[in-house]
C-alpha cells in the first residue's frame, strides 16, 4: 500500500470534519476522493500530505509512519486549487524549487526541470512568470513543480475546480494519460462525479466526515451502497418505491407485468437522447422521468398527455427507498 | 462656481498650512547664500545632533523591522487567544501622545524605577542616554511596519508557503525565499515610513532625553534648542535639513507604494 489512513478523526473547533476514517490507496493507482463540499476530502488529503494534524488516527506512506512528519519530510507533491504558483519567480525556477532546496547540480535540475516541462507541454514558456499564464498553464506548472522532487505519491486537491468547463474536460483527459505514463501514485479530491468516473481507478465517497463507500467507477455506479451514494454519482428517479437510474426503465405503451402505470407530462429532446418526464400514479404527484433513445421516443410516439407503463430492466440497480 | 470656490478653498488652506511656512523657511536658510547654511550645519553640535539622529533612527529602524515582520506573520498566520487585544495593542502608539510614552517610559526605566533601577545597578543607563531614545522612538514608530504588512500578507494568503513546505523547504527556507519576496514592496515601504517618522520624533525623545546638548541631543531637538537661543540660522538651517530627508521619503515612499 502507497498510503494507509487509519481511524483518523479530526475536528476545526467543535465541529467534527473526519470520523474515524479509514482509507488504503495501492501502489501506483489513480484514487479519486469523492463527495459534497463539506464533507472531509480536502481535509483527508492534507491530513496525508501533513498539512493538517489528525487529532486521532495514523498516517503511513509507503509502510513508514508518517503521521508525526512534517511536509517538508513526507515526500509528497501536493497540487492546490488555486495553483499556489509562486508569483516572484519564473515557470523554469517554479519548477526548479524543490530539487534547489535539495542542493541538486545545477546541471542536473536544467536537465530535469527541461524533461518534465516538456511533459506538460510548457518548454516553450519556461522564462515566463505565473501572471502571463492561463489557468490551465499555471496548473499543468504546479504539476510538474510537485513531480520534480519525484516524490511517493502525488495529491491534487480539486486541481481543475478553478478552470473553465472546456480546459477542465481537457485536464481531464491529460492527466489520465499522464498517469498511464509517469505511474506516480496519484489521489485526487473532486466533487465532480463525472470527473472521478472518467479519470480514477479508485474512487473512495466521503460525506459527513465518513468513508460511505470504495470501489472501482463501475462499482460505485452500478452497486451504491445506499441512497446518498446512488444519488451522488448519477442521476436517479423514483418509482414504484424504488430509486432507479433513469436509463434503467422500460417504457412501454402497453400494460407490463409488475409495471407502473404514468402519464407523460413532458418529452425534452436533448439531442441523442430523450427525456420523457412522467407522473406516475399514485406518487403524490412527485415526477420521475426515464431517458430514452431518440430513435425509441420516435418508434412509441412519445407525446404528452399519453398513458404509458415503467419498469426497471431486469439487470436494473434498484434501492427500496421505503428501506431507509 | 461651485468647483471653483472648492478650488480656491483648497488652495489657499494649502497656501497658509504648507506653502507659506515652508518656503519662508527655506527662504529664512538660504537668505545669506549656501555658505551660512553649510556653516551652521557642520558646526559641532549640529553634527553631533545628526549623528546621535542616525543612531537612535537607524536601531529604531532594525528593531521595529523585526518586530513587525514577527508580529505581521504572528497576526496572519496564526490564531492564539488574545490575538485580537494584540492587533488592537499594535495602534496604541498612534493614538498616544509622544509625551505621554516618554513619561510612561521614566516610569518603567527611570532610576528610582524597579526596572530602571535594576539596570542602572548593572551599570546600564536607559533614560538620559541613547537606549532610552532608541525605546521611546521604537515605541512610536511601532504600528508602520506591521500595518503596511498585515494587508499583504493577507493576499498572498498562505498557500505558496504549503507548496514550498510539500516541496521540502523548512519554515525559514520558505520564509527567505516565498514569503520575504512576496512582501519585499510592502516591507519597503513600512520601512521608509518608519525611517522617517524616527528622524522626526520630537515629544518623547524630548522627554526621555534629557536635552543634554551634545549628549542625547536629535536634529528635531537641536532645532527646537537653538530657536530657543535665538541662533535662527542654525535652527532654519537643521530644519530645512529635516524637511529635504522628509521630501526625500516621501517620493521613496510613492516609488515603492505597491502598484498592483
Amino acid at each position: 500500500m502507497a498510503i494507509e489512513v487509519r481511524d483518523v478523526t479530526k475536528s476545526f473547533g467543535t465541529t467534527p470534519v473526519l470520523r474515524d476514517v479509514s482509507v488504503d490507496v495501492e501502489s501506483g493507482s489513480l484514487t479519486a476522493l469523492l463527495g459534497p463540499s463539506g464533507g472531509g476530502k480536502s481535509t483527508l488529503l492534507r491530513v496525508i500530505a501533513g498539512l493538517e494534524r489528525p487529532d486521532i488516527g495514523t498516517v503511513h506512506i509507503s509502510g513508514v509512519d508518517a503521521t508525526r512528519l512534517s511536509p517538508q519530510r513526507r515526500d509528497v507533491g501536493f497540487v492546490f486549487q488555486h495553483y499556489a504558483a509562486f508569483k516572484h519567480l519564473t515557470v523554469f525556477r517554479n519548477v526548479a524549487f524543490g530539487l534547489e532546496i535539495r542542493k541538486r547540480p545545477k546541471d542536473e535540475i536544467r536537465e530535469r526541470v527541461m524533461e518534465l516541462l516538456e511533459l506538460v507541454h510548457l518548454e516553450k514558456l519556461a522564462d515566463r512568470y505565473p501572471s502571463q499564464l492561463s489557468g490551465g498553464q499555471r496548473q499543468r506548472m504546479a504539476l510538474a513543480r510537485a513531480l520534480a522532487v519525484e516524490p511517493k505519491v502525488l495529491l491534487l486537491d480539486e486541481p481543475f475546480g478553478a478552470l473553465d468547463a472546456q480546459v477542465r474536460k481537457e485536464l481531464r483527459t491529460w492527466l489520465r494519460r499522464l498517469h498511464d505514463e509517469v505511474h506516480v501514485t496519484t489521489v485526487f479530491v473532486t466533487h465532480d462525479q463525472e470527473e472521478a468516473i472518467e479519470v480514477a481507478d479508485t474512487i473512495v465517497v466521503l460525506a459527513d466526515g465518513e468513508v460511505k463507500q470504495v470501489g472501482s467507477p463501475a462499482e460505485v455506479y452500478d452497486h451504491p451502497v445506499d441512497p446518498f451514494v446512488m444519488r451522488f454519482l448519477g442521476p436517479v428517479t423514483e418509482i414504484g418505491g424504488d430509486l432507479v437510474r433513469p436509463h434503467d426503465i422500460e417504457i412501454s405503451a402497453s400494460p407490463l407485468d409488475g409495471g407502473t402505470p404514468a402519464t407523460i407530462a413532458r418529452v425534452v429532446r436533448l439531442g441523442f437522447e430523450v427525456r420523457v418526464e412522467v407522473e406516475v400514479d399514485g406518487q403524490d404527484g412527485r415526477e420521475a422521468w426515464v431517458q430514452v433513445t431518440r430513435e425509441l421516443a420516435d418508434r412509441l410516439g412519445l407525446a404528452p398527455g399519453d398513458t404509458v407503463t415503467l419498469r426497471p430492466t431486469p439487470g436494473a440497480r434498484r434501492l427500496a427507498l421505503s428501506a431507509v | 462656481m461651485a468647483r471653483y470656490g472648492l478650488r480656491t478653498l483648497a488652495v489657499v488652506y494649502l497656501l497658509f498650512l504648507l506653502v507659506l511656512p515652508v518656503i519662508l523657511i527655506i527662504w529664512r536658510t538660504f537668505a545669506g547664500g549656501l555658505a551660512p547654511f553649510a556653516e551652521a550645519l557642520t558646526s559641532p553640535s549640529a553634527l553631533h545632533a545628526f549623528q546621535v539622529t542616525v543612531v537612535v533612527a537607524g536601531w529604531a529602524v532594525v528593531a521595529n523591522t523585526v518586530f513587525g515582520i514577527g508580529v505581521s506573520l504572528l497576526l496572519t498566520r496564526h490564531s492564539f487567544p488574545g490575538k485580537r487585544l494584540l492587533n488592537a495593542f499594535i495602534d496604541l502608539p498612534m493614538a498616544v501622545s509622544p509625551v505621554v510614552v516618554g513619561l510612561a517610559l521614566i516610569l518603567v526605566y527611570g532610576r528610582f524605577a524597579p526596572v530602571g533601577g535594576l539596570l542602572e545597578s548593572w551599570g546600564f543607563q536607559v533614560i538620559f542616554s541613547t537606549p532610552g531614545m532608541v525605546i521611546a522612538t521604537v515605541f512610536v514608530s511601532m504600528p508602520l511596519v506591521v500595518r503596511a504588512l498585515v494587508p499583504v500578507l493577507e493576499e498572498l494568503g498562505d498557500e505558496q508557503e504549503q507548496a514550498a513546505h510539500t516541496l521540502g523547504a523548512s519554515r525559514l527556507q520558505s520564509f527567505l525565499r516565498i514569503t520575504l519576496p512576496g512582501i519585499r514592496w510592502a516591507l519597503g515601504y513600512g520601512v521608509v515610513l518608519c525611517l522617517a517618522r524616527s528622524l522626526g520624533e520630537y515629544g518623547a525623545v524630548a522627554v526621555v532625553s534629557g536635552r543634554l546638548v551634545d549628549q542625547t541631543q536629535t536634529l528635531t531637538l537641536f532645532v527646537e534648542e537653538r530657536f530657543q537661543n535665538f541662533d535662527q540660522p542654525a535652527a532654519f538651517a537643521a530644519a530645512t535639513a529635516l524637511a529635504l530627508v522628509a521630501v526625500l521619503t516621501l517620493l521613496l515612499t510613492k516609488l515603492l507604494r505597491p502598484k498592483d
